[in-house]
Order: C-alpha cells, then structure tokens, then sequence
C-alpha cells in the first residue's frame, strides 16, 4: 500500500472518533463506516497525526517504540484504506 | 479480544433502535412489536429531540428508526432533519406505503441517511400473505419512488421465513434492480411472531440453505442477525455475538428503554428516556444492562463443541418460546433444543401481551383471507 511514514497525514474531516474502554471507535460520516481503533496508543496516534510533519514524528511522540513500528503501520495503512486518515 | 470487550458494554450503544410509533396501517403477522394503534404516552416532538440531543452528546453515530411505521408520525421529517443536523445519521425502516414521490425527492436531499423497504416476499402471494394485501405493491412502488428520485443505494430489508427462504436469488434480482442492497433478518417470536414463529420459521434444511447462500454472498447485510447458523461450520461474515445491551438497544415509543428490538417484555426493559439521568443513565448504570455485560453462563450448551461459533443463539428466541436462557437457541442447528422446545407447554412460554395490536383478528393462513388483513387506505 502507498502510505508513506515519511509524509505528513491527518484524520478525515468526516470521521469522529468515541473513545471507548478498549480504545476508540471511528466513524466516517460519508462512507458510514465503523472502525475499532483497539488501543489508547492508537488513538492518540490518530488523533496527533495533524500536528506532525510526518507518521513517524508522530510515532516518535506517543512513544511507540521501534520493534512495535510495522505492526502500527500496517494498522495506519489499514485505516487509509478504510479513509479514516489520509495523507494531507 | 475485541468481541470479549464488546462483550463487557460500550459507553454508548453501536446500534440504537427508535421505534418512533407504534402507529401502523399494516398488520403484519410477525410483526416484532405488536404494532397497530398509537400509544397516547408516545414521546412528545420536544422529548424526542431531547433524546437526539443526548444521542449526540454520547456520540451515538447513527440510529435506527423504525415503528410502527415512523412516517405516519406527523412530525418524522422534522425529527429526521433534527437528528441529521445533529450529527446522529438516521437509517429508517419503513412498510413504503407513505413513501410516494414527493416524499422520495425530499428524502434524496438529505445528507446521511438511509432508507430500508421491508419486503417479506419476492412475489405478491408470498408478501401478501404476512403482510397483508396489497403491501408488496406498496413496496415496490416506495423503491420506484426512490429510484426515479435517484435516492441512491437504499435497503430492501427481509425477515426470513419458511415461505419466502426459496427466494433469496429473486430478492438479490429485485434489490439489483434498483441498486439496492438487500438485508436479510431472522425472524424472532417476539410480538405477534410469537402467535406466528411455530409456523413461519425456517426449517433446518432451510436454515443450511440460507447458511450457504449467506457464504456465498459475503455483501449481504444481516445486522449479524444468524450468528446461530455459524454452528453449522465456518463462522458468518461479522462480530458474531448478541450484542443485546452491550452493544445494542431499543427505545420504544413511550421511552422505554430494551434490551434489544427483540424483547419488549418487561423482563427485557432497563428503564425510560423521561427517568432521571435519561437515557444516558439507562444505558451506563441500569441494573438489567450491567447484569447482561457480565460473563454469561452456557448452561446446557457449556458441553457442545459448536459453542464458541454460536454462543448459544438468541435470547429473544429462546424467552419467547419458553425455553431456558442458558441453553440452545430455538433453532440450534444441531438440533439441541429440539426435545426442549417440544416439551414446552403449550401456553406456558411467556406472553409478549397483546401489544398494541389493532382490536381485529389477524391470522395465518394457507389459503387468502383478505377481508382479515388490512386494507391499506391512506389515513
């Protein structure tokens, strides 16, 4: 898949997220679809993306350490696939 | 696992059903709610949007409304554009009988918001005969409507029986038609199905048919209706899991607040929109709803290697025809329940009481009885 960690993203504009005890639950007002984000690291991931020059400065600041990085990312290209986050 | 957290409740629900009215001029013979006649303590025009104003301040993302049949209520599109404006996106269900062309181009401008036709059979005969004369072609007409307002990929939703099973390929043809998605559901012995089920449900060479062409139709919508069929090998396309208070609810007209839109029993009711804390405490703090968030027992099923797929069926099926609630589904596919079922008295499984049902005799028959059924005059 295309997502680049060297490029900058954000959340959709049409996706709110809930949070929830296991995480957050995403949703896209315009595709109507429901996605679970299944840990607060990712949430904070997801909602910080706007704030950073790029995935992995945003993955840099909440802290996910290295060895954990590809499982991330395969959950972020998940999400862009989904639209829940784009490249901005 | 996600499904063992969905499991311990939400902090708000995922799936919200809103029966606006229990107003209907159909009187379909398994209609899950008994509607019919109007409940003079429904929710008032300024109480609901009291609700939808909680709704979103619980970031409850969509609702599902249904009835009765929502668009008689003389103020369902002012409570539909509320919602909409509120950020709570609306599914509605309807019989289509109100649904003609002016309607279909006022509801083809709104933003987040779906449509769902009830058909219950392909064909006239077979529709007609549950829902009473001259619906299918109300239905159909609805979809026209829609269609011809380019309304977009509305839902033509299905509730399974034993007479209308043979023809889930026609139903595929009617939804392609019109670009439409087709829904199929279980039919549950709630309401006037509870009068009905012993005839209507599916037989369980039926039921693996249905299994089957669900497999093979992985697009087909089922709000996760058949988890019980997963017993009959590879697990259906979705959670898999009664989502009954945990992730699921039903508020109906008057406010009450169940467990799901399969039980309105007093049994099942957690409590009402017009309590203290509203709905907001219902769904956080009821003592019913906590008390179905904890580990549930598999009772009699805790020995059967199919468990894990089918978690032992559904509640609602198994109150409403009287058998225990930790054991096997009604129509457990293995066959589980088959002597309980048997050996349930006749009267004693729990009376969904007669609803709101209209003071006439609606019965099910083989042979046509149309002066019985509903005629569907405008009112």
């Amino acid at each position: 898949m295309a997502l680049d960690p060297t490029q900058p993203y954000e959340l959709h504009s049409q996706v709110a997220l809930r949070p929830e005890p296991f995480g957050a639950l995403a949703y896209h007002y315009g595709n109507r679809r429901l996605t679970f984000l299944k840990s607060a690291e990712m949430v904070d991931l997801v909602s910080q993306l706007d704030r950073h020059p790029s995935v992995n400065a945003a993955l840099d600041s909440v802290g996910i350490p290295s060895e954990r990085r590809d499982a991330y990312l395969r959950s972020l290209v998940a999400l862009e696939a989904s639209e829940v986050i784009h490249a901005r | 696992m996600l499904v063992d957290q969905l499991k311990t409740g939400l902090d708000a629900p995922i799936c919200l059903t809103w029966e606006l009215t229990y107003a209907c001029n159909l009187a379909c013979v398994h209609c899950l709610s008994s509607s019919g006649r109007r409940d003079p303590d429904e929710l008032s025009t300024a109480e609901a949007k009291a609700v939808i104003d909680e709704l979103q301040a619980m970031q409850v993302f969509y609702i599902n409304i249904g009835g009765g049949e929502p668009m008689v209520r003389p103020d369902f599109f002012e409570l539909l554009e509320y919602a909409i404006d509120h950020r709570v996106g609306v599914k509605f269900s309807t019989n289509g009988t109100k649904l003609d062309a002016e309607k279909a181009v006022r509801l083809a401008a709104m933003d987040y918001l779906d449509v769902q036709i009830s058909l219950d059979g392909a064909t006239a005969e077979i529709n007609d005969k549950v829902r009473g004369e001259g619906s299918h072609a109300a239905s159909i007409r609805a979809m026209e409507n829609l269609a011809a307002a380019n309304f977009g990929p509305f839902k033509i939703s299905v509730v399974i029986t034993r007479d209308n099973v043979t023809q889930l390929d026609a139903f595929q043809a009617i939804a392609d038609t019109y670009g439409a998605e087709l829904r199929l559901t279980r039919l549950r012995p709630s309401g006037r199905g509870a009068d009905t089920w012993h005839e209507l449900h599916p037989t369980n060479d039926q039921q693996r048919l249905l299994y089957n062409w669900l497999l093979d139709h992985p697009r087909t919508l089922t709000g996760d209706s058949f988890f019980h069929l997963s017993a009959f090998g590879e697990a259906l396309p979705g959670l898999n899991l009664c989502g009954a208070g945990r992730v699921v609810c039903l508020i109906d007209p008057v406010g009450d607040v169940y467990a799901c839109p399969f039980v309105l029993h007093d049994e099942f009711r957690a409590g009402n929109v017009r309590d203290v804390g509203g709905f907001t405490n219902v769904w956080r703090s009821s003592d019913l709803f906590t008390s179905l968030r904890e580990p549930q027992s598999p009772g009699a099923c805790g020995s059967c290697g199919s468990y894990d797929s089918c978690q032992g069926g559904c509640m609602a099926a198994k109150f409403f025809t009287g058998l225990p609630l930790d054991g096997p589904d009604p129509e457990c596919v293995l066959g589980n329940a088959d002597d309980a079922l048997a050996s349930v008295g006749s009267g004693s499984a729990p009376n969904p009481g007669p609803g709101h049902s209209k003071p006439v005799a609606v019965t099910l028959s083989s042979r046509p009885t149309p002066r019985s059924l509903p005629a569907l005059t405008p009112r």
